[in-house]
């Protein structure tokens, strides 16, 4: 299947003003947006940022003060009903429906706004619940279900028009580990199972949006400070590569690895971590970049040492932010989570 | 998860791209969906619908005593029997009606509705639908044990007649009931206080558990604007014919027809008020936000 050749969102000097007292708000700010067919694409930023707003306003909700937005060519403004044939949202701590109802029936109902026949509408529904995982919990009342389970209903509920581009706003909040891991598995699958499915996630969650996205967007105060996939974010900050290297059998020590190409530097760990067995040094490499990282594995093996493990350091999205914007990324530390080590064993 | 693979046939341009047909089924599919819940709840809650014809019961008994009391005309019992059934419509449209749109609003639907393809005439007219059936089967059971246990005899001679004032009156009711939703939906927070409002006076000027024709001018103006009060009043007129409800107050054809005037003025303001809603809505960010 040929994806089209519209971008699946795009936003043009996209602006939203609240009119509050005693001073507006203004929630976006000159948003200038590209997302591809097929493309999942993540908003990443503390909350008021502005992208809950870019959302609403996405999926009809909401008009534009000044710019343009349009969904897969159709302009929000003015083919709200096009785009609404187009999309499905999920939020993150949705209550919707009818407590009284169960999952089965909820399913259903949402079914028939979408316009999926009755007897099509049900069969559906049994397989959303089936491929969501809440076969046990199918005639369940909804209000007797968990968050988690809440949650993988409304990721049904929005999956039953098989939409175009799903916006997830964020989706695993409020749910504990198991239950947003589960989630996010559930997003991956639905996106990698068919290509062309546009996701446009908001999260503050920097993990979530890296694990997840193939291009993110950072934004504050209803600006995008950057965009670009994670790695590419990660280098604005940093622009060598760092390797946490153990080494078995390496005779000459990191002395032996200082004048190969690319290498910037290299020596022996002496952080006081976990002491290694007997003969297996650590070793902090930094590169120039990840490629001359090949120069270094195959001068090891011609020296007759052993790499027992090799870790990257990266700089995180946090990084990025603060770099960006000069501060924390949010006061609660919900989204903090550090420097997180890519582990290739 | 063979669901999620299943290929699709369609561009996004073509995939948006609906038939007039299309959309009015899936508007009509809608209605259904929506009346859904309420039928269900029905049979999901028993002990809420035992409530619902019981208490309405007792009110309508403590009428027929009094006027019994009074040594009132016969057909008095007949009229209290009657309003007693026709109050379970009023509750309905009161608390399931016009305060539902700002409920749906708190739990975070009404955004949903919004962003699906669907006029939300539809929504509102399914939570009609489901109401009316539902409050049916309660009307029924009051006129039913009420006319059983007091003895009512009506006088029918018109039933095509009768049966489309029962019609007409519903359609006019639950259309107002969609007007209701839209403002109650507009004033927030003071939604539930103005159905607590609504709900007696309206008991009172629609005759509930009298002629109406007995208020003068005021039950005039009632019959000239109030669904219930004109739709009961002729019914009570075609029930027990030559009796007191005959005196004062204008034929049951000439109500008929200010019924379908009703009916249509009220489906009309209603999507019209909908429409405006939407609009300020997506305008002003608010109204369809959970909290707001």
């Amino acid at each position: 299947m040929s994806l089209p050749s519209v971008p699946a969102i795009e936003t043009r000097g996209l602006r939203r003003v609240y009119k509050t007292k005693p001073k507006p708000i203004v929630a976006l700010d000159g948003i200038d947006l590209e997302v591809a067919p097929g493309e999942f694409f993540g908003l990443l930023g503390p909350n008021g940022a502005g992208k809950t707003t870019l959302i609403k306003i996405l999926t009809t909700l909401l008009l534009p003060t000044t710019g343009t937005a349009r969904v897969f060519g159709f302009d929000v403004a003015r083919e709200t009903r096009q785009i609404r044939r187009l999309m499905n949202i999920v939020a993150g701590g949705e209550q919707s429906g009818y407590g009284l109802l169960q999952v089965r029936e909820q399913l259903w109902m949402f079914s028939q706004f979408y316009g999926l026949g009755t007897r099509e509408g049900w069969q559906r529904v049994d397989e959303l619940i089936e491929a969501v995982g809440l076969d046990e919990q199918r005639n369940q009342k909804v209000s007797s279900l968990s968050t988690g389970q809440r949650q993988k209903m409304n990721f049904a509920r929005g999956l039953l028009n098989d939409p175009w581009v799903f916006f997830l706003d964020e989706p695993t909040l409020g749910l504990d580990v198991s239950a947003a891991r589960s989630v996010r598995e559930l997003v991956r699958t639905w996106k990698d199972a068919l290509p062309g499915r546009t996701i446009l996630l908001t999260t503050h969650y920097m993990a979530e949006a890296e694990e997840l996205c193939e291009r993110i967007a950072i934004v504050d105060h209803g600006r995008i400070l950057a965009i670009g996939t994670p790695d590419e974010l990660k280098h604005r900050v940093q622009s060598e590569s760092i390797f946490r290297l153990e080494v078995d059998r390496l005779e000459r020590g990191a002395g032996a690895l200082a004048g190969l190409p690319g290498v910037v530097s290299a020596s022996t760990a002496t952080d006081g971590t976990t002491p290694a067995p007997d003969g297996v040094q650590t070793l902090n490499l930094i590169l120039d970049n990840d490629t001359a990282l090949g120069g270094v594995v195959t001068a090891l093996g011609s020296m007759g040492a052993q790499i027992v493990a090799l870790r990257k350091s990266e700089p995180s999205l946090e990084d990025v932010f603060v770099e960006l914007v000069g501060r924390g990324f949010d006061e609660d530390g919900a989204g903090s989570n550090g420097h997180h080590e890519a582990v290739a064993r | 998860m063979t669901i999620f693979a299943r290929p699709r046939t369609a561009s996004p341009m073509e995939a948006a791209r609906w038939s007039p047909r299309r959309q009015l089924a899936t508007n009509l599919r809608s209605v259904f969906g929506r009346a859904y819940p309420r039928l269900i709840g029905l049979a999901r809650e028993p002990s809420w619908t035992f409530f619902e014809v019981l208490l309405p019961f007792l009110t309508t008994s403590a009428f027929v005593f009094v006027y019994r009391a009074l040594d009132a005309p016969a057909e008095y019992i007949g009229f209290v029997v009657l309003g007693g059934a026709m109050t379970a419509f009023w509750i309905n449209v009161v608390w399931m009606m016009g305060a539902q749109l700002w409920w749906e609003k708190d739990a975070g639907n009404l955004e949903l509705y919004f962003t699906t393809p669907i006029d939300l005439m539809s929504v509102l007219l399914g939570m009609a639908l489901g109401g009316l059936v539902a409050s049916c089967l309660r009307a029924g059971v009051v006129l039913l044990v009420g006319t059983v246990v007091y003895g009512v005899s009506f006088g029918v001679d018109q039933w095509v007649l009768l049966l489309a004032v029962f019609v007409l009156t519903l359609t006019a009711l639950y259309g107002f009931g969609m007007v209701l939703a839209s403002l109650f939906l507009l004033w927030g927070r003071e939604a539930f206080h103005l159905a607590q409002l609504l709900q007696e006076p309206v008991y009172f000027l629609s005759g509930l558990n009298f002629p109406v024709a007995r208020l003068g001018m005021l039950g005039a103006l009632a019959i000239s604007t109030l669904p219930l009060a004109v739709g009961l009043d002729a019914m009570r007129q075609l029930a027990f014919p030559g009796g007191v409800a005959t005196y004062g107050t204008p034929s049951p054809e000439i109500e008929a027809a200010l019924l379908v005037a009703m009916t249509c003025f009220f489906l009309l303001a209603a999507r019209f008020m909908l429409r405006t809603i939407e609009r300020m809505a997506r305008h002003e960010g608010r109204l369809t936000t959970r909290g707001d």
